[in-house]
């Protein structure tokens, strides 16, 4: 029954998806500066032929609809084209990229939880305590930190005058471990080679804190008062009427319900980081997504934009799913 | 009379600050409750009933205090206890049932394992056998113990298809079922003493009379005693043995239910049974009692009721004592003391 | 005729009355305080930024580029230091508040109007123009913005007014999802339907009636979203798509300052110092005034 509600839940999301492959096909055509100009501008002087033969090569010389109408039923097949700058397609280019996104994704998501329930946890606990005090503000500057700012301000401080941590890249020229799932994280571990291990967590850990710092600020605000909200509720007082230990009653009976707004939020938040965050990639020139789509833009690559919203469209959408069936295991009152 | 005591209260008193200043809850209140007793505490919103009975189990917590007193159960001051010896006793030898069971229930646990909970939190069917906390994790033995006398209960409190209930979630049940699990929960460890606070008052009034039933049951049966707070005379007048009223933070009458309930002393007691509207063939006039309830902020010095009372005159300034009038029935109000004027 | 201004005189007294408690309200709430004095300080020096900047924040004196600031020369010239064009960073930063502060409230005051007008008429009227909208804030929402942003920049070009476009664009969306659903739940109670029976214009309705009902949390998570246009229009003109050089943007500062962080790095350091604080003050006062107005948006 459950899944039968999960794929009607996909279902749904397709003519959203379709709606921003529509959205973004407009948009590129839209935005002035010939392609095959660009193109060509690095190749020199050209003759019209080549001129032309390229743009038959793109289909760029058919009307609009018959491009759109190209390109849709390329999307439905799995084809998301060909990249004009690159000559590669689409699919593959993204495809590359998406592990080191995916990598600075799970690793920001990872340190904003770590750092960012327990706060929430123990400020609502104690209260107008010193520890609740400090945290909030901690949280309020974590919120408003421009994160490219952060970023820099990072590696100023840690790779340019400690000289801890390096400045940018993924990983030291030549570390890189066997593909297996494209991370290189746990490709290093999966091939038990420990230098590609360690110099790839030093490369992850600035980029990872620049992001992981704001997410934790937002969810140690959201759990401190979720917390506070659960904490005033009867049942709590019945558990420790029932002669409960306090931990239990904090973590066992007020945490779950607790939890519910939060993991919204959290879901939100993944689908924009797994989307690239294009500013802290760019800071550390961390080849992901993100950077991918920028260049595209100015390289006025069309199908490679285009691709690049798709996929930031289909991993909102399938994070805001993923929260809802997230939402049904933990508050038994919601069926999707 | 000594040996029949569940539990004394002397002279507790129970503060909340606020910014608005200190809120006594609970003024200097003294009870005692009998074994297998039924006792009813009976009073107004707001006059401290329900503080009364989380004070016992120390369930008060900041801003509020308990400042004062002692509470003497199974001969230990429970005032005294450290806090782990105090969660022995909650729900093990002293348990609580609160008055809106929706809100009560944990919504995302399932009933059953919220009764079974009683059960593993004070250990009742861990083997003596120290095997250590992971091997009280996997104890399947127990977890099959555990969930048959939760089956149990769940039967003895009168909820049916108990093996089914037992995996729903509490929205799934109705008003009164969610009761019968509150009580349930209470019942788990066989305590020697239920806190009711007004159990029915969020239920229907046939639901209620269900409710009410099964803990006199629980108290015939098992000699539990009960203390039950409600503000509804009716209830209390049909279902307790004995009935304190409680007006402001303090007891100001107690005695055997009908000598309260046909011969009340206080005034304030006669002014409740007064405004209690009766259907009789002639329409009749209600008298409620003039004024309002006080606000626990600044209370008057001396007998909280007197500005409401008829009755008062300028000695009642000062707290009146107890007197016992009739064979256990003890009022506190200076129309049945003389006064002594201050030297 | 008589009725109606005299009730008019009625409304705005009580609208006045309104201000004047949350302002005093807004003052005891310490972190509110905190934020609204230091926005007032922000927006006081926007204001007279032109009149008080030490140096010329436009043109600099090339034997001065990258001075260090004045801890370290002892001279009180270049009290934050020098960019890599010889120019005064803190006189940049003085006036840089102006690009700020200005493209900030106007983005968002933008989109809470087209957003809230929007939003309350879709959700009275329903039918196809609500759909339609609805759809459309869907599909804009799973637009990355940045990407819509950056698009948009390189379609039109760099500019104030294109940025605030870009900024407009998906901006909007959040506060008509916010007051449509507002005005939903509003338009299903009595007093819509009372004046209705009383033969009121629906626009009338609308803006009388549950506008005035449903402003208090526009405000609120108006406040909260200002900070983040402020933060989006740095990042882009981070990246070099918001106002261009020479005029100060803080963005961009940081941006110029990325190739002398080993040796300068106050130039990209302060100007993020300098959004860090507007940003946070506006937070701050967010918060205050979502305490007191409406304790109900709890969730970011």
């Amino acid at each position: 029954m459950r899944f039968v509600k999960i794929i009607e839940r996909i279902l749904a999301a397709i003519p959203v998806m379709l709606g921003v492959a529509v959205m973004v096909f407009a948009f590129m055509r839209l935005t002035p500066g010939d392609p095959v100009d660009l193109m060509m501008g690095e190749a020199g002087v050209v003759s019209k032929a080549e001129i032309q033969t390229i743009r038959e090569q793109f289909k760029l010389d058919q009307p609009l609809p018959t491009q759109l109408f190209h390109y849709l039923s390329g999307l439905v097949r799995g084809d998301l084209g060909t990249s004009f700058k690159k000559k590669e397609p689409v699919g593959k280019l993204i495809f590359d990229r998406f592990p080191a996104t995916m990598e600075l994704a799970l690793g920001s998501l990872l340190l904003g939880l770590a750092m960012g329930i327990p706060i929430g946890i123990w400020s609502a606990v104690k209260q107008s305590s010193a520890l609740d005090r400090i945290s909030m503000l901690g949280a309020f500057f974590g919120i408003s930190m421009p994160p490219f700012w952060l970023g820099l301000i990072l590696i100023i401080f840690f790779s340019a005058t400690l000289g801890w941590l390096p400045v940018s890249g993924r990983i030291t020229y030549g570390l890189a471990p066997t593909s297996i799932t494209g991370m290189y994280m746990v490709d290093s571990l999966l091939t038990g080679r420990m230098d590609s291990f360690l110099s790839s967590l030093e490369h992850l850990l600035l980029p990872s804190v620049t992001l992981g710092l704001a997410l934790a600020s937002i969810i140690a605000r959201i759990m401190r008062s979720s917390m506070l909200e659960v904490m005033r509720q009867d049942y709590v007082t019945l558990a420790r009427a029932k002669g409960n230990r306090e931990f239990i009653v904090v973590h066992k009976h007020a945490l779950r319900n607790a939890l519910i707004p939060t993991v919204t939020v959290v879901g939100i938040q993944i689908g924009v980081l797994l989307g690239g965050n294009m500013i802290v990639e760019s800071v550390f020139g961390w080849p992901g997504i993100g950077r991918l789509a920028v260049d595209a833009i100015f390289a006025r690559d069309y199908p490679l934009v285009q691709g690049v919203v798709i996929i930031y469209s289909l991993t909102y959408v399938m994070a805001n799913l993923a929260v809802d069936i997230l939402y049904t295991f933990l508050n038994p009152k919601i069926t999707l | 009379m000594e040996q029949k005591l569940c539990l004394e209260i002397n002279h507790l008193s129970t503060l909340f600050k606020t910014r608005k200043g200190v809120v006594k809850a609970v003024n200097d209140l003294s009870l005692k409750v009998g074994r297998g007793e039924l006792l009813g505490l009976v009073g107004e919103s707001g006059c401290g009933k329900s503080v009364t009975l989380l004070s016992i189990l120390r369930l008060i917590a900041y801003p509020g205090e308990i400042t004062h007193g002692s509470l003497l159960f199974e001969g230990e001051d429970l005032l005294k206890k450290s806090p782990s010896g105090i969660r022995k006793i909650r729900g093990r030898k002293i348990s609580m049932v609160f008055q809106d069971p929706m809100t009560t229930l944990n919504p995302v646990f399932k009933v059953g394992e919220q009764i079974r909970e009683s059960l593993v939190i004070h250990r009742l069917f861990h083997s003596e056998k120290g095997s250590g906390f992971l091997g009280h994790l996997f104890d399947g033995q127990r977890k099959k113990k555990e969930y048959r006398r939760a089956i149990e209960l769940m039967e003895q409190v009168g909820i049916s298809s108990p093996e089914a209930r037992y995996f729903e979630f509490p929205h799934q049940f109705s008003g009164g079922m969610q009761q019968r699990g509150l009580i349930a929960i209470a019942l788990a460890c066989n305590p020697s003493l239920i806190l009711a606070d007004e159990p029915t008052t969020a239920l229907d009034v046939t639901i209620q009379a269900q409710i009410l039933e099964l803990l006199k049951k629980i108290n015939q049966e098992r000699n539990t005693s009960i203390v039950l707070v409600t503000h509804n005379l009716g209830v209390a007048s049909e279902f307790c043995h004995r009935i304190a009223v409680m007006y402001a933070g303090r007891i100001v009458e107690i005695g055997k239910v009908d000598d309260v309930i046909q011969n009340p002393l206080h005034p304030y007691t006669q002014g409740l049974l007064n405004s209690i509207p009766r259907i009789t063939k002639e329409p009749q006039k209600i008298e409620p009692i003039p004024g309002n309830v006080p606000d626990l902020i600044d209370l008057p010095e001396g007998c909280a009721f007197m500005p409401r009372c008829t009755w008062s005159k300028d000695h009642c300034h000062e707290v009146p004592e107890w007197k016992e009038m009739d064979e256990d029935h003890f009022v506190r109000c200076f129309l049945y003391q003389p006064f002594d004027s201050p030297a | 005729m008589q009725n109606r201004t005299y009730f008019l005189k009625i409304r705005l007294r009580l609208f006045f009355q309104n201000l004047w408690d949350i302002l005093v309200r807004l003052i005891a709430h310490r972190t509110a305080l905190l934020g609204g004095i230091l926005i007032c300080l922000f927006l006081i020096m926007a204001f007279i930024a032109s009149w008080i900047v030490p140096q010329n924040p436009f043109e600099g004196d090339l034997f001065q580029r990258l001075t260090p600031p004045f801890w370290k020369t002892g001279k009180m010239t270049f009290l934050l230091g020098g960019d890599e064009l010889g120019r005064d960073i803190l006189s940049r930063i003085i006036y840089g508040s102006r690009i700020s502060i200005w493209i900030g409230f106007l983005s968002v005051g933008i989109s809470m109007l087209a957003g809230a007008l929007l939003g309350a008429f879709a959700g009275y009227y329903r039918g196809l123009f609500d759909e339609l909208l609805s759809r459309f804030s869907e599909i804009l929402l799973a637009f990355p913005f940045l990407i819509f942003a950056i698009g948009v920049m390189a379609m039109m070009g760099p500019g104030f007014w294109n940025l605030i476009f870009a900024l407009t664009f998906k901006g909007w969306v959040e506060f008509f999802r916010l007051i449509r659903g507002e005005v939903l739940s509003e338009t299903t109670r009595e007093y819509v339907e009372a004046a209705r029976a009383a033969g009121q214009k629906n626009w009338v309705i609308i803006l009388r009636e549950i506008l005035p009902n449903v402003i208090h949390s526009l405000i609120v998570l108006g406040t909260l979203r200002l900070g983040y246009m402020i933060i989006m229009e740095a990042s882009l003109s981070f990246l070099g798509l918001g106002i261009q050089p020479p005029t100060p943007a803080w963005g961009s500062m940081v941006n110029s300052g990325r190739p002398y962080m080993l040796n300068a790095w106050w130039i990209s350091t302060f100007p993020g110092i300098a959004l860090l604080m507007l940003v946070l003050s506006i937070n701050l006062l967010g918060e205050g005034l979502r305490d007191i107005l409406d304790p109900r948006l709890k969730i970011d």
